[in-house]
């Protein structure tokens, strides 16, 4: 289920700028300073995002239903094993985000205290990108029948809002991924084999040849 | 699960291989599965498949709407003369004294023919929605004109009981929609000819053109040629294009 949302989460967010490219309404700036258009023609064009609406719309409103499946599939696992208490923070753990990203970005020498498995950003960040997948969803939901959904779209603050939070969870799940894979290199090949096997081979008992779920 | 469960170190070779060599192959299936949607048959310039999710999306959304739900209106003073996006259809110069639609049975037998003071006839309506474009942009405007219910009430009978689409054409005929029944019949669907109290601009549709808060704006036909009541879906200009069909909101 986590690794399923690699290539949905990319079809999703590819035929989503295709989509997008049709009317490219929003960049990044300040006041009138604008910093970063979404998106310069040297990011459209090699990737393909110009000139597809149809086939965005098409790809988008297929595989949506199939990123809805995984990601109610995944809400249903964690609750049923347990796993969730692993993830979600407590609100002590939320006190030590700061101290902790401060530590992952060198700025600051003292290690994170470890919280459980994961540590006080992880568990923030794994919540956090469980909420933006249900964010873009209901979002997603008010732009694809605004008239049926009406009230959905009103949550949202109406339609022109809905399609601006639409966008920017688009865009907060390509700098979580860039994070999360910097994070999981720098963390080393064993995290990356536990992403993959489900089983981690303990730091400090890798010398004692044991291995611990 | 969150016990912790000791394995010796050959036990966690054994899973990590088992485990990467079962994500090789689900990557693989991914991989080919992908191309051959890719490369699947295509229905109207999209895959078949994505095509057959398209419908399946208008069975749930047309199951689900019900009739009586209305879309939001807005006070007038929120709303603009509507942004003039494509001219399919409309780029010849119009006679708007000899301008009519003509109206046609399931079978192509003609069954009337209405100039503008026909639709003006009829009971008059307004309504300030938002429209929305299928390319991504939305903005509150004003329609004002005759429910398209009440246009069909004139024919309803002298037509048969199993009409489920209506065909809308452009005189010149380049331009053309297929809108389902349920979407017709709704009070929000209008002939509409006014705007803001005026009349339609010509780039905007005039004299008569569809205006509906349940589609996207490619639905809404400018410059009404021709209406047929059909007993299956007929042909739609961007449907063919690669759009879905149904490009209800």
């Amino acid at each position: 289920m986590h690794w399923v949302n690699v290539p949905l989460l990319v079809i999703m967010l590819w035929s989503g700028f295709r989509i997008y490219w049709a009317e490219q309404e929003w960049a990044f700036g300040i006041l009138d300073w604008e910093w970063f258009q979404f998106f310069p023609d040297w990011i459209n064009e090699p990737l393909g995002f110009d000139r597809k609406l149809a086939r965005g719309l098409a790809f988008h409103l297929s595989f949506a239903w199939l990123f809805v499946l995984n990601g109610l599939a995944y809400t249903a696992y964690t609750a049923w094993t347990g796993e969730w208490r692993k993830l979600v923070p407590s609100m002590r753990a939320l006190k030590r985000v700061p101290a902790t990203v401060l530590h992952d970005l060198g700025l600051r020498h003292e290690a994170p205290v470890k919280a459980g498995y994961y540590n006080a950003a992880q568990q923030t960040s794994y919540t956090g990108i469980i909420m933006l997948g249900a964010v873009a969803t209901a979002s997603g939901f008010a732009l694809f029948k605004p008239t049926q959904l009406s009230v959905l779209v009103t949550m949202f603050g109406g339609y022109s809002s809905a399609r601006l939070i639409h966008f920017t969870a688009s865009i907060v799940f390509i700098l979580f991924f860039v994070v999360h894979i910097v994070q999981v290199v720098r963390s080393g090949r064993h995290t990356f084999m536990a992403m993959v096997s489900g089983y981690e081979l303990l730091t400090d008992e890798r010398d004692r040849e044991s291995t611990v779920v | 699960m969150s016990e912790q469960q000791e394995l010796t170190v050959e036990a966690y070779r054994r899973r990590s291989r088992r485990s990467f060599i079962t994500g090789g192959v689900a990557a693989l299936a991914g991989v080919a599965g992908w191309r051959s949607l890719q490369g699947a048959d295509p229905d109207f310039r999209i895959p078949g498949p994505l095509r057959a999710v398209h419908e399946m999306n208008e069975a749930i959304w047309s199951t689900l709407m019900r009739d009586d739900h209305l879309a939001t209106e807005y006070p007038i003073s929120e709303a603009s003369v509507l942004r003039v996006n494509g001219l399919h259809g409309i780029r010849d110069d119009i006679d708007l004294d000899t301008w009519e639609i003509t109206v046609l049975g399931p079978d192509g037998e003609q069954l009337g023919t209405h100039a503008l003071d026909d639709i003006k006839a009829l009971p008059w309506h307004e309504m300030t929605i938002e429209h929305k474009c299928i390319e991504g942009w939305s903005q509150v405007t004003n329609w004002q004109g005759a429910r398209f219910s009440d246009f069909f009430a004139l024919y309803q009978d002298r037509l048969p009981d199993d009409i489920t689409h209506v065909f809308l054409q452009t005189p010149d005929g380049e331009y053309y929609v297929s809108v389902d029944m349920a979407t017709m019949q709704h009070p929000q669907t209008l002939l509409a000819y006014d705007n803001f109290g005026e009349a339609i601009s010509d780039r905007n549709g005039a004299p008569v053109r569809l205006a509906t808060p349940l589609k996207y704006g490619i639905k809404q036909i400018k410059r009404i040629g021709s209406i047929q009541f059909r007993r299956d879906q007929g042909a739609d200009y961007w449907g063919e294009r690669g759009y879905d069909w149904y490009a209800g909101l």
